[in-house]
């Protein structure tokens, strides 16, 4: 919507017209109602194990138990073997791939869950987007406090340069942004999308190095495994916490490329598609 | 662009295409309609105004465009200050969350501040007389004390123009009267008052200035009295015959496959006092319904019935003209039946025709639709009492309010026999 706000004899003027171009993002709006979106996130956190008699506990479950499933079918079964103990392998990287494919899921999912606020008050319609992929965190660190558990079992010291990791979180955040701000306004228009996200993104696991090291990728898919934009993210981030695998400027140049991709792509495509959803919805 | 004015449209428009979205790319079979068309009006720094206009009309969308939910498709409008609009109470109530969270949650949807909410808080709370159940899920509430947190919250918000639209049609009559004072007392407080309703007498009571919209185009921007008397007058002669024609091919008819049709009914309309069929009509205004019916072949016992029912369908009384006992024969007939007591509250109602003669001879479930208007009967203390509350206007006088010398315990230890 183009909505622009300017100052005449000291009092704010909005003006209201037909929309046309690239509005923006509305990062001024977005600053105006920070407050919002930190409701909205608390709001997630606090609403998301509501009435489970596990509560939070949903959080370290998820993770821990794929975990499980990991060792005994690609550990056990599948022979492939890592320099650190495969559970402590498996359970850091799921735990970041949990925060992405939740926060893929969820954000694809928000602006058609927020349908009755979107059709009933004006705020901007990118906080509802963000909103989830912020609450991930949250699930993210309970997460990582299973791995820090593991680690003391294992008795395993993280390298120095494990500070690096919330990079990589943040490369993953930034990742699920992109393709939600596409996923959630096409999902407005196209409710296929709710089927195809979760589906998509099993099968982007197994394409993905979380359950088994990059060095056990074949050479004939070595070249999907370069594109995949999340080899860098991952393998980065195993790199950095547990100092196995390598880290390779191609993969992270193709992560970090995607993902400021997908954000402007995503940020263009949204604020085009933002002024019609309270119409379309 | 004077600086008196807090709102300034001009050739708004909202084009809506209909028809199936996101299917063929050939822009065959769509339809468009022009929700808003060429709409341009002011509103004055700390003036209420208020929006009539039938359903359909354009009101909500007006509103919507003004606060930002929708763009408009042409024109522009100018807004000075800060909006707060109100198109639904409890926008973004959590079910799961606590009254006191979603107090500040939608608060914050709403566009309050945090610690603008937090020095509310208490206000809100008893405003809405929810202060026990503050920390209990809003899933456990009463509808009526969900609408009435939801409304305490609204009610304090406090932006320099505020859109409001149908909410009060909610909560209980008392609930709603606090409701309208508040609302008065914004109006009073300088504030800029969008108002949507269909309850004229709120409009009348709450704004001085009131605009009509009609197929999307203002038909009547001035004096809230002139135009809201100028609006109820139009839906007077909408319908120019005000005559149903129910034969055969007529749209009423619905396919009746237990009926004999020896009689079928042709046509109905109510009258006024003048003997003019209408279809609107004034609160407390008698009723007398003119129906035709041809009688195909000899009919012994035939009864007649009207039942007015509610949009919902819900019967709320019938008229049995009694059995006719000798025979009746084949002809063309009219009856007409007449109240006295229209007890209906505003609002839309259906006339169900019935003859049988002991078996359904002819059934028209809605054969008429006819509407009841606010404002002409309405009694004062009447105004706040909703549909809700029930939609038929029973006569009563009250006592004052005394005080009860008796204690209340000496009451309650008095043992009682209930039944045998």
């Amino acid at each position: 919507m183009a909505a622009a706000v300017t100052t005449e004899k000291q009092q704010p003027t909005l003006v209201i017209r037909p929309p046309s171009g690239f509005a923006g993002l509305g990062v001024g709006d977005l600053w105006r109602f920070r407050e919002l979106l930190l409701f909205l996130t608390w709001r997630d956190i606090k609403i998301r194990y509501k009435q489970t008699v596990l509560g939070a506990a949903w959080a370290l479950l998820q993770p821990f138990l794929t975990m499980i499933v990991f060792t005994v079918v690609i550990n056990h079964i599948g022979k492939v073997h890592t320099p650190i103990p495969y559970p402590l392998f498996a359970l850091s990287t799921l735990a970041l791939w949990y925060y992405f494919s939740n926060s893929v899921n969820l954000t694809s999912a928000s602006l058609v869950g927020s349908a009755a606020l979107i059709t009933k008050v004006y705020f901007p319609r990118i906080s509802v987007v963000l909103s989830p992929i912020l609450a991930g965190l949250v699930d993210f660190c309970l997460a990582f406090l299973l791995v820090a558990g593991a680690m003391v079992y294992y008795g395993f010291a993280p390298p120095v340069h494990a500070l690096l990791v919330p990079l990589f979180v943040v490369l993953a955040g930034l990742m699920a942004l992109g393709l939600g701000l596409v996923l959630s306004a096409l999902n407005v228009k196209y409710r296929d999308i709710r089927y195809a996200v979760p589906f998509v993104l099993q099968l982007w696991l197994w394409a993905t190095p979380v359950a088994y090291p990059g060095s056990a990728v074949p050479a004939k898919f070595k070249l999907l495994y370069t594109l995949n934009p999340m080899t860098g993210v991952v393998e980065g981030y195993r790199w950095a916490l547990l100092g196995t695998g390598h880290i390779r400027v191609l993969h992270l140049a193709i992560s970090i490329g995607t993902a400021l991709v997908l954000l402007l792509g995503g940020a263009l495509y949204f604020s085009r598609a933002e002024r019609a959803f309270a119409d379309v919805i | 662009m004077s600086s008196d004015l807090a709102i300034e449209a001009r050739g708004l428009g909202k084009l809506y295409v209909l028809g199936e979205r996101g299917r063929s790319p050939i822009r065959r079979n769509r339809e468009e309609l022009w929700a808003l068309r060429d709409v341009a009006f002011e509103v004055e720094r700390g003036a209420a105004m208020g929006v009539v206009g039938h359903n359909g009309a354009g009101k909500t969308t007006l509103l919507k465009i003004l606060s930002r939910i929708t763009a408009p498709t042409t024109g522009e409008a100018r807004i000075r200050g800060s909006v707060g609009s109100l198109l639904e109470v409890g926008t973004g109530f959590h079910p799961e969350l606590s009254g006191r969270d979603n107090v500040y949650l939608n608060g914050a949807i709403l566009g309050m501040r945090r610690r603008e909410i937090k020095a509310k808080f208490d206000e809100i709370v008893a405003f809405a007389e929810v202060e026990r159940f503050i920390d209990t899920p809003v899933k456990r509430y009463s509808s009526g004390m969900y609408v009435r947190l939801a409304f305490a919250v609204a009610a304090h918000l406090e932006p320099d123009i505020l859109i409001v639209d149908e909410v009060l049609a909610v909560g209980d009559a008392s609930f709603q009267r606090k409701c309208l004072g508040k609302m008065g007392e914004v109006s009073n407080e300088g504030r800029t008052v969008v108002f949507v309703s269909h309850n004229m007498a709120a409009v009348r009571s709450l704004t001085s200035r009131a605009l009509w919209l009609d197929h999307g185009r203002i038909a009547a921007d001035g004096a809230t009295g002139d135009v809201v008397t100028e609006y109820l007058a139009s839906t007077i002669d909408e319908e120019v015959s005000g005559v149903v024609d129910l034969t055969e091919n007529s749209s009423r008819r619905t396919v009746s496959k237990f009926t004999a049709q020896r009689v079928r009914f042709t046509s109905v309309s109510l009258l006024d006092a003048d003997d003019r069929p209408m279809l609107a009509f004034g609160e407390g205004t008698p009723l007398r319904l003119d129906m035709r019916f041809d009688v195909r072949e000899p009919v012994r016992f035939l009864e007649l019935y009207v039942r007015v029912k509610s949009t919902e369908g819900q019967r709320l009384f019938t008229s049995f003209a009694g059995q006719i006992e000798s025979t009746v024969y084949p002809g063309r007939y009219r009856s007409i039946c007449e109240f006295p007591e229209n007890p209906l509250r505003p609002g839309r109602y259906v006339v169900e025709l019935v003859a049988r003669a002991a078996d359904p001879e002819d059934i028209v479930p809605s054969a008429l639709v006819f509407a009841v208007e606010a404002g002409h009967l309405e009694e004062e203390n009447m105004r706040y009492v909703t549909r809700a509350d029930g939609i038929i206007r029973v006569r009563s006088t009250w006592s004052g309010v005394e005080r009860d010398e008796q204690p209340a315990s000496a009451l309650a230890r008095e043992p009682r026999l209930v039944g045998p």
